[in-house]
């Protein structure tokens, strides 16, 4: 039988692939489920997933990134999600959510700026659109921020931010010209360490325990006109892109869910024997296995038709968002159909599928929650949506270009 | 100098279970294959000799022609070039033909440097023999040290080591060229680079067939019939008792009478 990875990848990728599941194996998973367990961030991975160029593995080489296409961020997405949920977040954020939307809104300045240093990560990076008032609703933000000569100064309050209290660079969405709704949103790159600028933890999350999640102030912190990504007015369009690029990870890390999810329900139903035979040999355990290999074929699909899209430049939100949409579900329901088949063993942090069930939850929240991607899905069925061109496209990956140094 | 590093492509351990006896007899091998795990410390112990040394690595692996995921691996980790021995060239032959016919790879890997210095892990994790490396040094004719944790220096055609042995540790001096299998304390081998990768992906990797090397069948032993050990039967004991030390008793005596302790 034919794996997805034999059909549609390469033996780069597949090299990717094992190098990214050997190092969850021997790097995450035996100190994840204590950092877990104590609601504290695994900061001793950051510098070996620097070292490894995670953290910079869709930036050409020439901005200081390994140059590898975005199918290999996927594949790099779904290991470290196959360990657990909150470390593929850190590279979501850092990379799909800050250091990629200036690769594809920034000017080249800008570039040479900020990328190579969070590439190496000698600085860590997030993401602030979220606010205590607004989710979905992007336009709703309340956050200002005011031109005074060479500067913006920007005012409010960002909330469920990942990375927040790890972070030193914060791309945050907020409100130039507030009388133009969305068209108003501009895009900032603010540094920790600036006048007026403080974060903090959000405690008691039910899931991605092991990630910081938290907010982020903004008291008249001034703000270069030199960290404005993009034109003004143009934050509502950057921030949709940015999520474009954070959903297909996303989406990856969820097929690594449900990934671990069969690995460990097989592993148990084969051990664990009820009425003198392994649950395995029951329809209704079999019925449960099934249900998650078909949703992997699936999701495994769906990821590499958005991955190939991004690497030909071509436009990938609808895709994008269906990968996102089904995986994250699929996930959710391989994760309880695991902790179903484990039981009572199941519903305690013994066995990883609880923590993997916690994690789904936010998933099918976080970057559009199922029903915004539904509602998405709908319109561009009905012809209810397009998408039209945006002014700086991602660029489509050159395997050659993005490996060369100058 | 050149460096040259043993490789064998295994199962993955965790597969290793799985592979029947008809499986191991025919070679085709219904499992994941991968760096054998010992070889892993003899390539990363390579690649940094390359670069403290300033000189080249070549990693030689026995096998199917086409089966290059080890060799592959140890280009990734950043070794500079990799060379497959078909394994067809030792034909029905066991160890002393596999030694010898590595020998005379590294013969050939000499090149315009010349190999100076052979690198092995103990064993595989397959085969489990822990002999090819000395097969090898005989063939060659060159000296050989075991169970290495530490390359102290290579000088004036000398090699300085680390070597372990039951109760102790010494440190040796030996000409060059030599022959060393290293020990797992020697270092902690890093995971493929990008870089590496994508060099590895692309690279054509040698096949030295038996237009290359001839090597006469020359062992005298031959495998007649392999089977599985029986699975250990497991038994479970509960101590029933009143109070703890009771208990602990009966387990001190249980273990005294196993000879566990």
């Amino acid at each position: 039988m034919a794996s997805t990875q034999e059909l549609l990848y390469t033996e780069e990728h597949e090299l990717v692939r094992k190098m990214a599941y050997d190092f969850t194996r021997n790097e995450v998973m035996p100190i994840i489920a204590e950092h877990d367990r104590n609601h504290t961030f695994p900061y001793e991975l950051l510098p070996k997933m620097a070292q490894l160029g995670f953290l910079g593995i869709c930036l050409p080489a020439r901005y200081g990134g390994a140059g590898m296409d975005f199918h290999s961020l996927g594949i790099v997405s779904e290991a470290l999600e196959y360990g657990d949920s909150s470390v593929r977040e850190t590279i979501a954020v850092h990379l799909a959510l800050h250091a990629l939307p200036i690769f594809q809104w920034g000017t080249e300045e800008q570039k040479q700026a900020f990328l190579p240093d969070l590439a190496a990560g000698a600085h860590i990076a997030c993401f602030g659109l979220t606010e205590p008032g607004a989710g979905s609703d992007v336009s709703a933000i309340q956050s200002r921020a005011r031109r005074d000569g060479d500067s913006y100064v920007l005012s409010g309050e960002k909330m469920w931010i990942t990375l927040a209290d790890v972070a030193d660079r914060f791309l945050v969405f907020v409100k130039t010209q507030p009388e133009d709704g969305a068209r108003g949103i501009s895009a900032f790159i603010v540094e920790r360490g600036w006048e007026g600028l403080t974060t903090g933890t959000l405690e008691g999350k039910m899931g991605v325990r092991a990630s910081n999640t938290g907010w982020v102030n903004m008291q008249d912190v001034r703000v270069p006109a030199g960290h404005r990504l993009g034109e003004e007015g143009e934050g509502f369009k950057i921030a949709m892109s940015c999520l474009d690029n954070a959903r297909f990870g996303v989406a990856a890390g969820a097929v690594g869910i449900i990934r671990a999810c069969i690995d460990q329900s097989v592993q148990y139903a084969r051990q664990r024997k009820t009425f003198g035979k392994p649950i395995a040999e029951h329809q209704l355990i079999q019925q449960m296995i099934a249900q998650m290999q078909q949703d992997l074929d699936i999701g495994e699909l769906l990821v590499w038709k958005a991955g190939l899209l991004k690497n030909r430049g071509e436009r990938n939100t609808r895709e994008t968002s269906m990968a996102k949409w089904f995986c994250t579900e699929a996930a959710r329901r391989a994760a309880d159909n695991a902790v179903q088949i484990h039981g009572a063993y199941g519903y305690s942090d013994e066995f990883n599928v609880e923590r993997h069930l916690r994690n789904t939850k936010s998933a099918v929240i976080y970057e559009g929650t199922s029903q915004i991607h539904t509602l998405m899905q709908a319109a561009y069925t009905l012809g209810m949506r397009q998408d039209r061109p945006v002014r700086c496209p991602m660029p489509a990956y050159d395997a050659d270009a993005w490996q060369e140094d100058e | 100098m050149k460096v040259a590093v043993l490789i064998k492509q295994t199962p993955d351990t965790a597969e290793l279970p799985k592979i029947t006896v008809d499986e191991a007899r025919s070679g085709e091998v219904g499992a994941t294959m991968v760096l054998n795990p010992w070889d892993e410390f003899a390539v990363e112990e390579a690649i940094d000799l390359a670069d403290r040394f300033s000189c080249e690595s070549a990693a030689i692996s026995l096998g199917r022609v086409g089966e290059t995921d080890a060799l592959k691996h140890a280009l990734a980790m950043g070794v500079d070039s990799g060379l497959l021995v078909d394994e067809q060239v030792i034909g029905d032959g066991g160890e002393w033909e596999t030694a010898e016919a590595l020998a005379e790879a590294v013969k050939i890997a000499d090149g315009e440097e010349g190999v100076s210095l052979v690198l092995a892990g103990k064993m595989s994790v397959d085969g489990n023999s822990g002999v090819i490396y000395a097969g090898v040094a005989c063939k060659l004719g060159w000296d050989l040290l075991v169970n290495v944790t530490r390359i102290v220096d290579i000088v004036d055609g000398k090699l300085i080591a680390e070597q372990v042995f039951e109760g102790g540790q010494e440190t040796v001096e030996t000409p060059l060229p030599v022959v060393v299998s290293v020990a797992k304390e020697i270092n902690e081998p890093r995971y493929p680079s990008f870089m590496g990768i994508r060099k590895a992906s692309r690279a054509q990797i040698p096949v030295l067939g038996e237009d290359e090397l001839q090597v006469g069948p020359s062992s005298t032993v031959r495998w007649e019939g392999m089977s599985k050990p029986e699975p250990e039967r497991v038994e479970v004991r509960i101590f029933e008792g009143s109070t703890v030390e009771e208990k602990a008793e009966q387990l001190a005596d249980a273990l005294l009478a196993e000879k566990v302790i």
